[in-house]
């Protein structure tokens, strides 16, 4: 491919702030990369502002509010055997979202080794975890809805802005996990065909992998600023 | 695991960032590397849910949240996303931008403040 013979011929010797000038100031590709990828990663850029968009106005409306916050805590304690055991469900959910992004890392792994077996099971374990991460979601939201009445414009234990906050920014992040399901079974289907070994290169399951630990990364985010605060 | 990929991996760290030099193709790591960090990430949500389920409060609270939240984000990024092995350049563009967002934090935290002022002269005091 020509743009392998573009990477491999760049001189990438120079190191440090001098390597950043001269990856920036050469009539050259700037960054050694496949293309897929430096675009994956200005997509992901992008995907940060927005949910730091949500995340900063979750954390205006909750400093101006003259109403009490509900307590996460409280709110989103299970009922196990008559006790409750706060933040259960969100603590599974993530450790759920942390091993899928364990399996993907290791998928990109074997990928690179041109294992297919290897690869083609891990991206539908990934997926399968991601999609059960989604269905405790819905269950979640199923019991706030209905049992606890949480609406977008109010709710019975405290400041209305819970509720709105609460689904627009969670909302997000599960769209955003519904489309990585769908996103992995794709490419998952194409490394178990052996599309990628007649393409030559797997670097394709590197970038889904890149959108998969994304995911995760805002989810450590959420589960900070949302669930524990 | 054989050396090989071990010692041209400690070999590529200590360079700080030859991606792809090396190497037959992409970012082949060990999977002990990625063995290591799942095992910190399980280790370290723990940690956070802890601090949720002892109830602490205050200054202690909001401090251990944001400092297990950033090494939870550092290892994702730099390991999971393979960012420590990229160059410097690809590390600039994307790492930078995000420092902007801490000016829009501010900004906001400070209407925020002010609006619950505004709030609570006019309608709770």
């Amino acid at each position: 491919m020509a743009q392998d013979a573009l990477i491999a011929g760049q001189p990438t010797a120079v190191e440090g702030l001098d390597g950043v000038v001269a990856d920036w100031s050469g009539d050259k590709q700037a960054f050694p990369v496949p293309w897929g990828k430096a675009m994956m990663w200005i997509f992901l850029l992008s995907d940060t502002f927005i949910f730091t968009c949500f995340l900063t106005s979750y954390m205006n409306v909750r400093i101006s509010t003259t109403a009490t916050w509900p307590d996460p805590s409280k709110v989103f304690a299970l009922d196990i055997a008559g006790h409750d055991i706060p933040l259960l469900l969100i603590a599974i959910m993530t450790m759920v979202l942390i091993t899928s992004s364990g399996t993907m890392a290791m998928a990109v792994n074997y990928g690179y080794r041109r294992d297919r077996a290897k690869t083609t099971a891990l991206m539908l374990a990934t997926a399968a975890l991601g999609a059960s991460f989604v269905s405790m979601q819905a269950f979640e939201w199923h019991k706030l809805i209905v049992h606890e009445g949480v609406r977008p414009w109010g709710n019975p234990m405290g400041a209305p802005q819970f509720g709105s906050a609460f689904f627009m920014i969670t909302g997000f992040h599960g769209l955003h996990v519904s489309a990585g399901v769908i996103y992995l079974s794709v490419v998952a289907r194409r490394v178990w065909t052996g599309f990628y070994d007649r393409k030559g290169t797997y670097e394709t399951v590197e970038v889904t992998g890149l959108y998969w630990h994304f995911v995760d990364l805002v989810w450590v985010f959420i589960f900070a600023f949302f669930y524990l605060w | 695991m054989n050396d090989v990929t071990a010692s041209e991996t400690v070999h590529e760290q200590k360079a700080h960032g030859t991606a792809d030099q090396g190497h037959t193709e992409g970012q082949q790591h060990p999977i002990r590397i990625y063995l290591l960090i799942w095992a910190l990430l399980f280790v370290f949500s723990t940690f956070s849910y802890l601090v949720d389920y002892f109830q602490l409060h205050g200054f202690l609270r909001w401090s251990l949240i944001i400092l297990f939240m950033l090494v939870k984000a550092g290892f994702i990024v730099a390991i999971f996303m393979h960012m420590r092995w990229e160059r410097l350049a690809l590390k600039f563009a994307i790492l930078i931008p995000p420092l902007a967002l801490l000016i829009l934090v501010g900004l906001m935290a400070i209407e925020g403040a002010h609006t619950f002022i505004t709030r609570w002269g006019a309608f709770v005091r």
